[in-house]
């Protein structure tokens, strides 16, 4: 999609507006945690998100989740305008609960991401992204 | 159905039996998040792919619920265990309707 | 080239004063290997005709962040990829009244077309003038194939001069600028060096005097065009020089060119030739 230098400030514009504070997680992203959890309290270790410090471009991410021994794992940027990225339900043949994909993030944020172990205990990570606006539009 | 929405998917063409392989897909979708306006000030509805998944010989693999944030031409990279020879199949599920799907045979060797 | 003393300094304080904080991201001394066996020349000596204002030539993959650096690196991992693909098939497709595809006269792309992206823009004799690859498409799909001429910019035509320049990478970059093309080449160094728009900027001024520098979140590089067309992060598609010319043009806050005419042709020959020795890299992946 052709995200121009407006919309990409409006998107960013939203996610401000929704978030008020750029670290708050949203309501939403709240009750996707809720949806996802069940209410059941989070824990911390066994899960690994990997992503950049800086990101160049907020369009183009790069993400990885690991988290061995989960059933599946569930990635949310609360930052955005919906706090959704993808949920990954691991089969049989995976070899590795472990994903990469490439996000798109509205601003800089918290990215993070949780996992729903065979236990069906939950544990969660998170990295913070500075994303960059400016320079070239080109 | 979106236009020119093309799936490629890397699989190693073989691999011993109960061997974990890495597997990388990418489609072309503009992945429209529904957060746009148009030169008219009208929002452009959301169209993505919101759902991948990945089976071996009818096992799945991974299946993974996609949103909005996920980025336009998606991709995915993860390890699969092939436990003997089969065919790896991709399916991309799209908002409209629209299913896009590939196969990758492996062989054991 | 002599230019009048304080300009770096001016734009220098310039750059500067549109800068923040600059993300210490780039890894300027990394190589660039694609799939494992193409060795890409990122960095040489500078073609002579520019010797004189600067000693070595870099590609923009270098002024990248590791992130984006890693997306050329593989071509499953290059989403510029996809297009190369879709190009691929349009190549034998028969378009037009002349019932003719590409394949109908060149054959095989890999074969047909090996080296052609490394010497253009070029001069094309029976025309009289100098044309860029996009243009050559163009007077194929027109006089060859009967077929309707393709939007200079467009997805169909970054696509295809995609998959033509895919079959010259790494392959150093040699387009003429003496001879015929010479006059051309002028008219584009001119334009290289003559401040446009209410900014009163060059293209000189970020990608000669200022490259390496931050211009607010961006980490200028030469403004060398051996990526193209390349994949941006930013519009998430393919894009040729014009266009890119173009954006540049009108970050000068200036009335741009037209894409396909014959100044951004002059330019893009000037541009291209202030490469003569980097690989072609294309499809390219930048922020």
């Amino acid at each position: 999609m052709d995200f121009s230098r407006r919309d990409t400030l409006g998107l960013a514009l939203g996610a401000a507006a929704l978030t008020v504070l750029p670290f708050r997680v949203s309501a939403s992203s709240d009750a996707a945690i809720e949806e996802f959890t069940g209410g059941a309290a989070v824990g911390e270790g066994g899960i690994t998100l990997t992503a950049p410090e800086i990101a160049e471009n907020g369009n183009t991410v790069p993400i990885e989740v690991s988290a061995p021994g989960a059933v599946s794992i569930m990635v949310l940027a609360a930052g955005n305008p919906t706090p959704g990225v993808a949920t990954f339900n691991f089969g049989p043949l995976a070899a590795s609960q472990a994903a990469a994909t490439r996000i798109r993030l509205a601003g800089t944020q918290d990215v993070m991401a949780l996992a729903k172990m065979a236990d069906g205990s939950f544990v969660k990570a998170s990295s913070t992204v500075k994303v960059t606006i400016g320079g070239c539009g080109g | 159905m979106a236009s020119g929405v093309k799936p490629r998917v890397k699989v190693p063409k073989k691999a011993a039996a109960g061997e974990a392989i890495t597997i990388k897909t990418l489609i072309s979708h503009k992945m429209e998040s529904g957060q746009r306006k148009d030169k008219e000030g009208n929002l452009i509805p959301r169209s993505i792919i919101n759902r991948f998944t990945c089976e071996f010989n009818g096992q799945s693999v991974v299946d993974v619920k996609m949103e909005s944030a996920i980025s336009t031409n998606p991709y995915f990279q993860f390890e699969a265990t092939v436990p003997e020879a089969g065919d790896f199949v991709f399916t991309w599920y799209d908002d409209d309707g629209s299913v896009y799907d590939t196969k990758k045979s492996v062989a054991i060797g | 080239m002599t230019k009048p003393m304080g300009t770096k300094t001016l734009t220098a304080i310039a750059v500067a004063a549109c800068a923040f904080a600059a993300p210490a991201m780039a890894d300027e001394s990394a190589s660039l290997v694609v799939n494992g066996e193409i060795d890409m020349v990122t960095r040489t000596a500078a073609p002579a005709h520019i010797s004189d204002v600067m000693d070595e030539i870099n590609s923009g993959w270098l002024y990248r962040s590791d992130e984006t650096q890693a997306l050329q690196t593989d071509d499953f991992d290059n989403p510029g990829m996809i297009f190369v693909d879709q190009a691929l098939e349009t190549w034998d497709q028969v378009d037009g009244s002349e019932g003719k595809s590409c394949a109908s006269c060149h054959d095989d792309v890999e074969g047909s077309m090996a080296g052609v992206r490394a010497v253009y823009p070029k001069w094309n004799e029976t025309a009289g003038e100098v044309r860029t690859l996009a243009h050559q498409i163009n007077d194929c799909r027109e006089n060859q194939m009967g077929a309707e001429k393709w939007k200079y910019t467009g997805g169909k035509m970054t696509a295809m001069e995609a998959l033509i320049s895919v079959q010259s990478r790494g392959m150093p970059v040699n387009v003429a600028i003496d001879g015929p093309a010479q006059a051309t080449w002028e008219k584009g160094k001119e334009m290289y060096y003559t401040r446009t728009g209410q900014l009163e900027l060059s293209c000189a001024n970020c990608h000669e005097d200022n490259y390496g520098n931050m211009i607010r979140a961006d980490h200028l590089s030469q403004g060398q065009i051996n990526g193209f067309p390349v994949y941006r992060l930013k519009n998430t598609k393919l894009n040729n020089a014009h266009a890119r010319f173009k954006g540049c043009v009108r970050d000068t806050r200036a009335e741009t060119y037209k894409p396909g005419g014959s100044d951004f042709v002059a330019l893009e020959l000037y541009v291209a030739s202030r490469g003569n020795g980097l690989s072609v890299e294309a499809p390219s992946v930048r922020n």
